[in-house]
């Protein structure tokens, strides 16, 4: 299948082994990815400050996205639940969609409502499928332990993820996790949110958010944190250390990137995968991987 | 606890927020209290509390939240937009409250800086030549900035 990649801000800059094994990963499953560098901010960052802002910034991509006659696959949460938001908002109200093409044709575009946007995640399991992810997987992780995070904005609003997951009982990350032959461990703070959101207000509350859940990561026994979410992964790798600190906690949970897991379960090498760019090396999950060289 | 007098209280707010894209739910709150109890971020910090902020808003208590440090700690998870037996949307009414506070330039300087970076990159991040090369070596394509649109747009 084909889908427009939508990196976002922070991945292309700060989250170069998301971008590498998912590029890698799609590839090797038959989603070809299209770049366009016209591409840009969601517009998430600007919500609070004013919405209109968000949704004329996300507008612009949509249009972008429709011009190349493509669906929208994003790897943040925050920019696929942006966009998605805003394409259904769009597709509901034709007075703000007339107001939002006035001034996107100052920029040499025009939306007409016609895009999808899904998380990589979502692509993944609607388009691939757990039966083929399984039938193509060349190094099963048999004995890997993994504890899924989902982040907020892939479980939430529900209404933009009818018929895919239920946020009281997300599964779609864990059978994920499990297609590879890992195994996928609860935990009590699974649901909770990382704190992202309020980092550039408040870092003690966005750390002391973060915190509960590395805790409970440590104690659970997974080799790794498995996330689909730079935002995510600005609390739980980012600022790990700074939270061990404060906190006086000896922590060290390896912090990982679903296509990371998934790339080594089809036979591709760390490297390729981006792992040496992982702050806390996840040490004890590679060697589990079969036949993998010392890493 | 302060007093609170009602004089000083500005009747008209509740349908300023009400009538804010976002805020249209304002008014269904029965106080059930789900919300707060979804809430990851009033286990930590118990003064954002969105039930109470909701009644502070129906009251009129226009300067008490505008003029607040607690209405933007908001982490917008949707939990208590989840839980909501009314469709109130706290998520999306709260944002309301913060555009109006930054109307009236009571937002933080870190968020009002990000409109600035918008503007002048079209990105949360400055894409230098280092990134790009680095980007290169990894055989990834590069970063295009289009700081020409978002001036237009923003």
């Amino acid at each position: 299948m084909e889908a427009l990649l939508y990196l976002g801000c922070t991945v292309p800059i700060r989250n170069l082994n998301y971008e590498l094994s998912s590029r890698m990963i799609a590839r090797a499953l038959g989603i070809n990815f299209h770049d366009n560098e016209a591409l840009g901010c969601c517009g998430f960052p600007l919500k609070s400050m004013d919405v209109m802002s968000t949704i004329l910034s996300a507008a612009r991509n949509l249009a972008i996205a429709e011009r190349d006659n493509l669906e929208i696959c994003a790897l943040c949460n925050a920019c696929a639940g942006t966009l998605n938001e805003i394409s259904h908002t769009l597709d509901h109200d034709q007075d703000l969609r007339r107001q939002v093409n006035d001034k996107l044709k100052t920029v040499g575009l025009e939306y007409n409502g016609t895009v999808r946007v899904r998380n990589f995640m979502r692509l993944l399991y609607e388009e691939v499928g757990l039966d083929r992810i399984q039938s193509c997987v060349k190094r099963p992780l048999n004995g890997i332990k993994l504890a899924p995070h989902y982040g907020c904005h892939y479980l939430k609003p529900s209404e933009l993820n009818i018929g895919f997951e239920d946020p009281e009982v997300p599964r779609t990350l864990s059978s994920l996790i499990e297609a590879t032959g890992a195994q996928s461990v609860d935990y009590a703070s699974l649901k909770d949110c990382c704190g992202g959101g309020v980092l550039g207000v408040s870092e003690e509350v966005a750390n002391s958010l973060a915190q509960k859940k590395l805790q409970d990561v440590a104690v659970s026994g997974a080799h790794a944190l498995v996330l689909v979410c730079p935002f995510c992964n600005v609390m739980y790798e980012g600022q790990q250390k700074k939270i061990a600190k404060t906190a006086g906690l000896d922590l060290k949970v390896p912090v990982v990137y679903y296509p990371q897991v998934l790339g080594l379960a089809l036979g591709m090498n760390p490297d390729e995968l981006g792992f040496k760019l992982n702050r806390v090396k996840p040490a004890e999950m590679l060697k589990l991987v079969e036949g993998l060289e010392v890493f | 606890m302060t007093r609170i007098n009602l004089n000083e209280l500005d009747p008209s707010f509740k349908f300023k927020v009400a009538s804010s894209r976002g805020g249209e739910g304002l008014q269904s709150c029965y106080a059930c209290k789900a919300c707060t109890a979804a809430c990851p971020i009033e286990k930590t910090v118990k003064r954002y509390d969105p039930r109470k902020i909701i009644r502070m808003a129906l009251l009129g208590m226009k300067k008490e939240l505008l003029e607040s440090d607690f209405i933007w700690l908001c982490s917008s998870c949707y939990s208590c937009s989840e839980v909501c037996p009314q469709d109130v949307r706290f998520t999306d009414v709260i944002y309301a409250i913060k555009n109006l506070a930054s109307s009236e330039a009571c937002a933080p300087s870190g968020l009002s800086a990000q409109k600035g970076l918008l503007k002048d990159h079209g990105r949360l991040y400055e894409v230098s030549d280092f990134e790009n090369e680095k980007r290169t070596k990894l055989g990834l394509p590069p970063i295009v900035e289009h700081p020409e649109d978002y001036e237009r747009l923003l």
